[in-house]
């Protein structure tokens, strides 16, 4: 397990460096000068253009720059937005807690439903039920979810009136909690409505972003299952008269889980790409509009700063799920 | 009636490979309609000038926002309606389909070209050049594919020609991946040591011995590709970085008619149902596809 | 009285290009504390009819048969729920592959002792007694210590053995063992047969050995049941059946044994198994057998009487020789 650990870690390392270069690569592959770029429409003085070209190191060799800008990314230094003025990283860490709130919502949705599901319709294989479910995980899969999301806004929030259109939170209510996630802070807080209000904001983008990890999680599920009900210990255990819940729901789905987790922690990715989508639509502060956003500011120094930081948290999410993956898996535990 | 009654009940040989694959392929209705639909919608996207009432970018400034001819204030003029500046929806619509084969086609090919080349030689290669490709093809796997795409669309400033090249970039790694390990599986059995021990040249061996048997899962990885490519060049166009207006494709449509939402349902729910139906009749042909040719999954 | 009688029993699996039979009108009858081999090439449907018997056959099968009795129960009537409370205690069942049989995510111990569970009411350390004592009895060293263990971790012939622990849990009456070596190495073979024959030696159980080798019958069995094509084909006592075989199909099998080849060159049986799309109409061995005639071709036999071990041929063979065709001429 340490090896295997240990293993992992190092192909950590270039992916990492790879990463690195990509978003330091961004600013200077921008067609035009980067200096005038980051600045804005407004422009700079020619005086103020060269105390800026020497600030961001653009008078030094290409190497070097890139040793600043690394050297630069350890000290926690990841620039500052042109917009806000504020550093990167503090503007991340703000914003970050919305989107992490969103999408751990959104994948407890999807996995407390996908798998349930997708062990009945393998177990319930080419019966109505399954070509239903299967049906209903198809169209999800394939839903495009930025529609999808005004689909919902239109039936929920316009003609039902059940839920806002947009935001975290109530306007009358000010949350500025502990943890940064609504949910707890809002309980914390001790307003009333406060929560409910909490949770109203945050079922219908939960619902557009669970929607498509959902559908993959099932139909992950299901086949991974159809392959291991077809495994020969799957035999021996109903040989030895284990219920069908059993022989499913223990015998196989333990081994049907392994592919499975691997595909929950890949959609985190996916997550975060839907994030994207979702947070634009329903104005959710996160880091997916935050991006957004700043693309169409032209405040690069946000967009190379987020695009670091949002890799470097899919990598440590495929690391965690490497790790879990080998709990799951005794071959790798033990091997 | 009698040449049926002459045949044997119990056929005398087994079906050859392209028949048990179709036989299987139609015992997934799912996929037959899928087919059907993506035939339907390749017809509509080649006779796209013939079948639309009007031009997509014509403007009828009398009849702006018209509703679909069923609700009260429409009219058989414009089926479907019309949009803010009064064009009709059922012309950009058809139109529409035309730019989602497009992308679809050139996304694919590009994605599969490069990423089966590059999976193939990462099979091959000594280790470390199979290891440069692969941390390469983990690099890209770690940005969500949307915002790379958007990041580099950035780059390379927003067009549809643009979205589509971005887009495959980030299609290829799955490709590279698929493909080197289905080369890997391959590539330790009998048959490619013999030809081998037989003296083949590495290039043949690679793309004549080996690649044929990869094959199932690429075109499978390939028709479920062309769903994402639709799928996310629409969603560019709907961020405003994809096809820019007035071209009427549908992710860009949506885009534009975003805050009419509350007040005219029909310019946001088509051309969203349109990218749906198009991207689930791909998805159900691929899956279809899958099970007709992946033999495991194959009922005993 | 015969703890398992099976008549007629046939099986047959759905599939693309239509109905494949796999067994057809197999008649199988085991006593108490017996031990019979069924013996028959690939394909010859012979773990098809004792997965049948196991409720095991996945949802394509139909199985049907005249009667299909386990120690006074009716097993074509019986719920799911009382077969599984028969399955994997009264009856148990090996399988070919010993290492894809366990249950990869699962200790052995918790597999063992999943099935002591399900079938007593023993206690928690009764329980872990009764699997340490069911290791040592099949021969594991250490057997504490490889309870924790994981399948992938034991080798083929240890993980054979931690399945025959595994079936003999609940002391089961019938123990069902499908080509149980032949996935292992020739030196291994021989271990896993001895244990699995003084097992049913000393406990009482009865044996069905589900194998495709004579040589292993010759060593072991009491009674052979040779299968071809799904079909029995012939029943006799051990020693008869190698002194004396009525069908032509056992006669070829036994000339195919190294040890009883006269020749320089091991005679082989040309041709292979039928399969879906080339059954023949009449008998199904009458194409690669050395003594058909137009009768084998165009009709089916059936079997014949005791004596001739119930041979399923219209010339059924008396030391070498086949019989009748004069009357039929």
């Amino acid at each position: 397990m340490l090896s295997f650990l240990a293993r992992r870690l190092l192909t950590f390392v270039p992916t990492f460096v790879g990463v690195t270069l990509i978003a330091f690569a961004f600013i200077r592959l921008l067609p035009g000068d980067p200096i005038l770029l980051m600045a804005g429409e407004r422009g700079v003085s020619a005086e103020r253009y060269e105390q800026l070209r020497q600030q961001f190191g653009f008078d030094q060799p290409i190497w070097q720059q890139y040793l600043d800008y690394v050297a630069g990314i350890f000290q926690g230094d990841l620039g500052t937005s042109f917009v806000t003025k504020r550093p990167v990283l503090d503007e991340f860490m703000a914003l970050f807690p919305a989107t992490v709130e969103l999408g751990l919502c959104a994948i407890i949705l999807a996995t407390l439903i996908g798998i349930p599901a997708g062990v009945i319709a393998a177990v319930n294989r080419g019966k109505f039920f399954d070509q239903a479910l299967m049906s209903t995980a198809l169209v999800g899969y394939s839903m495009p979810i930025f529609w999808w999301a005004l689909l919902l806004i239109i039936v929920f929030s316009g003609w039902l009136g059940w839920t806002p259109v947009s935001g975290r939170m109530g306007l009358v209510y000010f949350i500025n909690g502990p943890t940064g996630f609504m949910l707890i802070d809002s309980l914390l807080s001790g307003q009333s409505g406060a929560f409910r209000s909490a949770v109203a904001h945050l079922i219908l983008p939960t619902v557009a972003l669970a929607t498509i990890p959902l559908a993959v999680i099932a139909r992950q599920t299901r086949s991974a299952m159809l392959e291991v009900l077809g495994e020969d210990y799957v035999r021996t255990a109903r040989a030895k008269g284990m219920s069908p819940v059993r022989v499913n729901g223990v015998h196989a789905l333990r081994n049907a889980l392994i592919p499975v987790v691997t595909v929950i922690g890949l959609s985190v990715g996916t997550l975060l790409a839907g994030a994207i989508l979702t947070e634009t639509i329903f104005s959710w502060p996160g880091i997916g509009k935050w991006m957004v956003d700043s693309i169409f500011r032209r405040d690069y120094q946000v967009v190379q700063g987020g695009l670091l930081l949002i890799a470097l948290v899919v990598m440590i999410v495929n690391l965690l799920v490497d790790v879990l993956y080998g709990f799951i898996n005794p071959k790798i535990r033990k091997g | 009636m009698t040449d049926a009654a002459s045949q044997p009940a119990r056929p005398a040989v087994p079906p050859s490979r392209l028949k048990e694959f179709w036989s299987s392929f139609r015992e997934n209705r799912g996929a037959v309609i899928g087919l059907f639909v993506f035939l339907a919608f390749l017809v509509v996207a080649a006779f796209a000038p013939i079948l639309a009432p009007y031009s997509p970018t014509e403007q009828y400034r009398d009849a702006l926002l018209v509703p679909p001819f069923w609700q009260d204030g429409g009219s058989t003029r414009f089926l479907l309606g019309t949009d803010a500046v009064g064009r009709d929806l059922l012309s950009r619509l058809i139109y529409g389909a035309r730019f989602s084969f497009f992308i679809g086609v050139i996304v694919v090919t590009l994605a599969t070209t490069l990423g089966v080349l590059l999976g193939v030689i990462a099979g091959f290669a000594p280790t470390w050049l199979d290891t440069l490709i692969m941390r390469l093809m983990d690099i890209v796997l770690s940005f969500p594919s949307l915002l790379l795409a958007l990041v580099m669309v950035a780059i390379l400033g927003p067009s549809l020609l643009n979205a589509m090249i971005a887009i495959s970039i980030v299609l290829q790694p799955h490709f590279v991946r698929l493909t080197r390990a289905a080369v890997l599986a391959e590539r330790s059995k009998d048959y490619v040591t013999a030809a081998r021990v037989a003296g083949g040249r590495p290039l043949r061996i690679m793309f004549r011995t080996v690649l044929p048997n990869c094959l199932a899962p690429i075109i499978v990885q390939a028709a479920l590709s062309f769903s994402t490519a639709v799928l996310d060049t629409a969603a560019l166009g709907f961020l405003g970085m994809g096809a820019q207006p007035p071209t009427p494709e549908w992710g860009t449509m949506l885009a534009e008619s975003r805050e009419f939402i509350l007040s005219a349902w029909w310019v946001v729910t088509f051309p969203g149902l349109c990218i749906l139906v198009t991207v689930l009749a791909i998805n159900l042909m691929g899956d279809g596809l899958r099970d007709a040719l992946d033999p495991k999954l194959k009922r005993s | 009285m015969a703890l398992l009688e099976i008549r007629n029993l046939s099986v047959e699996f759905a599939t693309h290009s239509g109905k494949f039979r796999a067994v057809d009108g197999v008649d199988v009858t085991v006593d108490e504390g017996e031990l019979l081999a069924i013996v028959g090439e690939s394909g010859s449907g012979k773990s098809v009819s004792m997965l049948a018997l196991m409720g095991l056959l996945p949802w394509t099968a139909t199985v049907t048969a005249d009667k299909l009795e386990f120690d006074g129960h009716d097993l074509r009537k019986i719920s799911a729920r009382a077969r599984r409370r028969i399955i994997g205690k009264d009856i148990s069942m090996i399988f070919q592959e010993p290492i894809s049989s366990l249950n990869p995510a699962f200790t052995i111990g918790w597999q063992i002792k999943e099935s002591l569970r399900k079938h007593t009411n023993m206690s928690r350390s009764q329980r872990q007694d009764r699997a340490v004592e069911l290791m040592r009895q099949v021969g594991i060293p250490a057997p504490e210590k490889r309870l924790q263990a994981y399948p992938h971790q034991l080798s083929g012939g240890m993980s054979q053995r931690a399945m025959i622990a595994m079936a003999l849990a609940n002391k089961p009456k019938l123990l069902i063992a499908d080509e149980p070596t032949t996935a292992l190495d020739v030196t291994i073979q021989a271990q896993i047969l001895e244990l699995l024959t003084d097992l049913q030696k000393n406990s009482g159980m009865a044996l069905v050995l589900i194998t495709h080798d004579m040589g292993v019958v010759a060593e072991t069995v009491q009674r052979v049941q040779v299968q071809y094509a799904g079909q029995r084909v012939e029943l006799q006592e051990v020693d008869g059946l190698f002194e004396n075989p009525h069908h032509p199909y056992t006669a070829a099998l036994l000339a195919a044994l190294p040890e009883r080849a006269t020749e320089k060159r091991l005679p082989t049986i040309p041709g292979v198994v039928p399969g879906q799309f080339d059954r023949p109409q009449g008998c199904l061995f009458s194409p690669r057998c050395s003594f058909a005639d137009a009768r084998c071709i165009a009709e089916r036999p059936t079997p014949a009487g005791h004596d001739l071990g119930y041979a399923l041929c219209h010339y059924p063979l008396i030391d070498g020789q086949p019989t009748g065709k004069e009357n039929a001429a």
